[in-house]
């Protein structure tokens, strides 16, 4: 029983280390911001506030910056174009590499391995200097495409294809299926659970991007929401508390609900995935 | 691994991992190897001639003290992080594995974070600590006042560093609890039920059982955590500190990022990219190395 009574309370306290800070910009968001910046943020919403999400959602930028749901916007697409993007290109990919022979198979696979070890970080200035000869600097194809690339998800792909009962492929042929109908009717109603987890971990990914698109979009139309937060935080002086903490409220939303409608699949996927 | 049965046909696989390939090699592969060239040559100060200068630029760079003291602060930053978020999220991960009433809730309740941005971690955390209007800032201030003090990690270096080091470790709090509670849950319940007839209980079983058979998880743990503190934490430190008071703050990252991108020194910062590429691949081997011989 003394072991229970820990238990809850240590997992209180971790549940709260988490809430808390989020649960502060929600109430912070409904409080005046002037009220705010004299140190009066306070954990009790002023519910007479929540008018600021009309305003943030209706008006224009904050700041001079692109409007709010213009970057919420932004941020979705980016997301979505990398997640399914992503699947898209290692399903092929590992599809070919785990079902065919074909001339330099491993050095293709070992080329796709090493973009592991190549993070955007580690080549910021070159891959600046090829996305600017491409002509992609400012533009959305720019935003999402380089990011497509995705070794884990090709290894994960070709794991599960590995997977996959030789005896499973003979009937497929037997029965005359040639290599598309065997991937569109077989292969990825195999691997649905895993599509579906490694769209969760794809799609957090690109909203969470921050770095990229400071990188290679200037232009404010291209903002995403992370992007737009971080720049309206940047002259202290002149920030909108209320709507920041507004905007960060909803910045956070479309992740966490994409977490936790596909928690099950999520966490099999990852814990499964990265080993 | 191999398969038995294959499908016939060269063209269409080739077909189909051109995509991959493609973006791969151009996005990937060839800056690295331009980072490796750039790295070896020197710009003239216009910008339009470059000359071979060997390994002048890394010369350069480790003779740089200031180099030297953000290499040595992005390690302690990376080992602080990966060890503080590692330790919040182990007991976690325990309790939640135990037979209690509502572990699902307490699942999901501590799963969720993992969603966060590092970019908005920093915003959450700047409202929680910011001398004049954070919750936890102010009064922290007020008490530091007494002793003749002040809490501003705006001009304080220590207290910058630490308010990234934690707004740097909490995002990263879930993602380690969601690979240890799948480490325990992984642990065979004959072998704690065994213990537990030997007498094993609490701290004993965790000591003795739970903890060396977690250690393989713990260890690609903590090559996960050290890989995202040095490179996905750029959002975080960008939003609170911009690396500084001073350099207080600056990681690699956020230096290869300034001189690069900020101020065009591009032999410097390629150089310090392929610095940067050769930590990635030490710390990508020794996971795979553990890796394969976990399997056998």
């Amino acid at each position: 029983m003394r072991a229970n009574w820990l238990a809850h309370a240590v997992l209180c306290c971790g549940v709260l280390l988490f809430l808390l800070p989020v649960w502060l910009i929600f109430a912070g968001s409904t409080q005046l911001s002037h009220s705010i910046a004299r140190g009066e943020l306070s954990l009790l919403p002023h519910l007479s506030g929540l008018d600021v999400y009309r305003r943030v959602l209706l008006g224009p930028g904050v700041n001079g910056e692109a409007s709010v749901p213009h970057m919420l916007m932004i941020s979705a697409c980016m997301a979505l174009a990398i997640a399914f993007g992503k699947i898209a290109v290692s399903l092929l990919s590992a599809y070919a590499v785990a079902f065919f022979r074909f001339p330099f198979r491993m050095v293709a696979f070992w080329t796709i391995f090493l973009t592991l070890m190549l993070p955007v970080e580690v080549r910021i200035v070159p891959t600046y200097l090829v996305m600017s000869d491409l002509g992609l600097i400012n533009s959305f194809g720019g935003l999402t495409v380089p990011l497509i690339a995705s070794a884990t998800a090709t290894l994960l792909f070709r794991q599960v294809f590995l997977a996959v009962p030789d005896e499973l492929m003979e009937a497929a042929r037997m029965d005359g299926a040639g290599p598309w109908r065997f991937l569109v009717d077989i292969l990825i109603p195999v691997s649905a659970a895993n599509i579906a987890a490694l769209f969760v971990i794809l799609f957090v990914y690109g909203w969470n991007q921050y770095l990229w698109p400071l990188l290679v979009a200037t232009d404010p139309r291209l903002d995403t929401v992370v992007v737009g937060i971080v720049r309206m935080i940047g002259v202290e002086s002149l920030t909108p508390w209320d709507e920041v903490m507004a905007v960060a409220t909803l910045a956070l939303l479309p992740p966490v609900a994409v977490v936790l409608l596909m928690q099950r699949w999520f966490v099999k996927g990852l814990t499964e995935g990265e080993k | 691994m191999e398969r038995r049965t294959i499908f016939p046909g060269r063209l269409l696989p080739a077909a189909l991992v051109a995509p991959q390939l493609l973006l791969t090699v151009v996005f990937f592969v060839w800056p690295a190897l331009h980072a490796c060239w750039m790295s070896l040559h020197s710009e003239d100060p216009f910008g339009l001639a470059s000359v071979f200068v060997g390994f002048d630029n890394y010369a350069a760079l480790f003779g740089d003290p200031l180099y030297i003291a953000t290499v040595a602060r992005t390690i302690v930053f990376c080992f602080a992080v990966a060890s503080i978020s590692m330790l919040v999220a182990l007991p976690l991960a325990v309790f939640a594995d135990a037979d209690i009433r509502g572990r699902a809730v307490y699942r999901t309740l501590l799963i969720w974070p993992y969603a966060v941005a590092p970019a908005l971690a920093a915003v959450l955390w700047i409202l929680l600590v910011h001398p004049q209007i954070g919750l936890l800032g102010r009064p922290l201030d007020r008490l530091l006042s007494l002793a003749g003090g002040h809490w501003d990690y705006k001009l304080n270096g220590g207290q910058a560093l630490l308010v990234v080091v934690l707004a740097s470790a909490w995002k990263q709090v879930s993602y380690n609890f969601i690979f240890l509670l799948a480490g325990l849950q992984s642990i065979p319940r004959a072998v704690i039920e065994a213990a537990q007839v030997d007498g094993a209980r609490g701290w004993r079983r965790f000591r003795t059982i739970l903890l060396p058979l977690l250690s393989p998880t713990l260890f690609f743990l903590l090559i996960v955590n050290l890989v995202y503190a040095a490179f996905d934490t750029f959002g975080t430190i960008q939003a609170m500190t911009q690396g500084g008071p001073a350099q207080a703050t600056q990681t690699l990252v956020v230096k290869v990022f300034r001189d690069g991108h900020d101020n065009g020194d591009l032999g410097s910062s390629s150089a310090q990219s392929v610095v940067l590429m050769l930590g990635v691949i030490a710390l990508t081997a020794a996971q795979f190395r553990f890796l394969g011989r976990q399997r056998h």
